[in-house]
């Protein structure tokens, strides 16, 4: 019976995937019909620059983001994790979780109206595109980041930094010799994460990007309106390889920082 | 010659004393022990010396210089963590050179310090294992070594011996004490276990609520309690108030700590520093046997009998006497 629901449970998750990506190596110019085994729509995949140009675009972005979030999500998880009860501390706890639980399309609505209001004060951004999505994946990352920091932190005897200032270490050196390297698994994990997100990212990035600056999930979205072509299928099979082991990567990172 | 000094530290933790104005001199070369049960404050006054916690008032002197405000590394004192707090992503050695890379010594000098340092705490092998590989004992003298490295004026240890197996304790805290002596250190263990405080330290202070009952040798802490908190918990002593039974003390006190050892069975009961009893309960132990003596109207005596004594039954009447001498004077 247990045997009967893992199989029912995993057919439920992972059937569209695997029809989706079979369907990549159909012959047919319809993305649901199968005509024969054929890799002509990886041939016009690598031959469509829109879609490419996009890909590539959402790579840097997440590169990009990804970096930025593990930066400022490990200042964050640092300070939660390590400088004890100080003024506010609960509210600031609470509000670096908020884009966990926030919905999407609020985070994406207030992120557009800051970089338009910003703008008309200021005149930067002077228009929204690549630069404004990737501050608006950061922010979303960077609370990944810190929750993963935080929970390693946690789980890191004090007396391990106490004992580097003991033995003479100042407190950037405390930093630099045991606290970075006893995180750095766990930043290595919230990197791929924030990463990912950036990747899969639809909502945020139709609310803040602008002309010329098409990532790749919203490139894919525009498409569905004028009729998908098996070439969005093999990308999806590209990029479920890749995640794949993006994936894999992570969870190993995330085992050990255990 | 003072090595460290303490004058009227208090540290509160909101409405709690950890420490309550304490005072204290600790000589140079000195095996110091701080004795005391859990919330008696021996720990905070160890992390005071070594600057995790700043007191609210008084100050702390090493060598005549105050280093109250000074920040952990700035103080020529090493600690010694109760978890060893050893770098589990460096190697042995990096684990013994890391304050004196911190120092900005050069690679030779730490390499000779580094060497002489394993010699000396017998780890030879072991310098490029990570401390997850060790066993405890030598996680413990790797924890030593990092101490030792840079040769501070005074090491602070932390319940050195209590992460060890029982059996490895009392090897490990004679060679501690071997090892005190060779280098003519200053060593200040705090401890809970009062055996391992009066082996291995020169003096012992035990510390109550933050305060300090008790300076003394180990065999005078022993055979004079001052007061009979600290003949309680030294010993498990009977504290016997003055007039409850004929006592002849050689000094006068409101009472009297009378070690359990020190109690005899008797044939005749004498006319003064002796009673009758029930035997209310009795454990062999092996090397010796402990006796609840129930006098009548009175206190419940712990007796030690030595081994190889007549035991008595269960519920018998017994005879009990010791000397005047084995009275201790306690004034609190």
């Amino acid at each position: 019976m247990r045997r009967v629901l893992l199989v029912l449970g995993l057919a439920f998750l992972w059937a569209p995937v695997l029809l989706l990506a079979g369907y990549a190596f159909s012959d047919s110019r319809v993305p649901f019909e199968w005509g024969g085994f054929s890799l002509r729509w990886f041939t016009a995949l690598a031959n469509n620059a829109r879609i490419l140009d996009a890909a590539w675009l959402s790579l840097r972005i997440g590169a990009a983001a990804a970096s930025l979030a593990t930066l400022l999500g490990m200042a964050l998880g640092w300070v939660l994790a390590r400088h004890g009860p100080f003024a506010g501390r609960p509210v600031f706890g609470a509000l670096a979780g908020a884009p966990l639980v926030l919905p999407e399309v609020v985070t994406g609505l207030s992120l557009l109206l800051l970089f338009v209001g910003l703008q008309a004060l200021t005149g930067w951004p002077a228009q929204r595109g690549a630069v404004t999505v990737w501050l608006a994946h950061s922010a979303l990352g960077m609370a990944y980041v810190a929750v993963l920091v935080q929970a390693r932190l946690a789980g890191l005897d004090p007396a391990l930094e106490e004992a580097a200032a003991d033995l003479g270490a100042s407190p950037f050196a405390v930093f630099r010799t045991v606290t970075l390297p006893l995180i750095a698994p766990s930043l290595a994990a919230g990197w791929l994460l924030a990463f990912t997100l950036s990747l899969d990212d639809v909502v945020l990035a139709s609310f803040v990007s602008g002309p010329g600056a098409t990532t790749l999930p919203v490139y894919l979205f525009s498409q569905l309106r004028l009729g998908m072509t098996p070439e969005a299928n093999a990308l999806a099979a590209v990029f479920l390889v890749v995640g794949a082991v993006l994936s894999a990567i992570a969870w190993v990172f995330r085992r050990r920082a255990g | 010659m003072t090595l460290l000094a303490l004058e009227s530290v208090t540290k509160r933790f909101g409405a709690v004393a950890a420490l309550d104005a304490l005072s204290l001199e600790i000589g140079a070369g000195e095996f110091f022990a701080l004795l005391g049960g859990s919330g008696s404050g021996k720990s905070t006054l160890l992390r005071a010396v070594a600057g995790f916690e700043l007191p609210d008032a008084g100050r702390v002197l090493l060598r005549g210089q105050d280093i109250s405000r000074q920040p952990p590394p700035a103080r020529d004192v090493a600690m010694m963590f109760q978890s060893y707090a050893l770098f589990p992503h460096l190697s042995v050695a990096d684990n013994i050179a890391y304050g004196l890379r911190r120092a900005g010594e050069g690679r030779a000098a730490i390499a000779a310090r580094v060497a002489e340092l394993v010699a000396l705490l017998a780890l030879g092998g072991m310098e490029a294992r990570r401390p997850r590989q060790l066993s405890g004992g030598q996680q413990q003298r790797v924890a030593l070594a990092r101490a030792l490295a840079r040769r501070p004026s005074l090491i602070l240890l932390d319940e050195p011996l209590a992460a060890l197996d029982s059996g490895l304790r009392e090897r490990t805290g004679l060679e501690l004490r071997a090892l005190q002596r060779r280098l003519g250190a200053s060593f200040v263990m705090v401890t809970h276990d009062q055996a391992e405080a009066l082996a291995l330290a020169d003096r012992v202070a035990v510390l109550e609520q933050g305060r300090i009952a008790q300076v003394a040798s180990p065999r005078e802490l022993y055979d004079r309690p001052a007061t009979r908190s600290v003949a309680r918990f030294l010993g498990a002593a009977n504290v016997l108030e003055a007039g409850t039974l004929p006592l002849g003390a050689e000094v006068a006190a409101p009472a009297y700590a009378l070690r359990p050892e020190r109690i005899r069975l008797v044939d005749a009961l004498p006319a003064i520093n002796g009673t009758p009893a029930t035997v209310a309960d009795l454990a062999f132990r092996g090397g010796d046997a402990l006796l609840l003596a129930q006098v009548a109207g009175g206190p419940l005596l712990r007796v030690v009998l030595p081994a190889g004594a007549a035991l008595p039954e269960a519920g018998a009447a017994i005879l009990l006497a010791w000397d005047a001498a084995a009275l201790a004077p306690l004034a609190a």
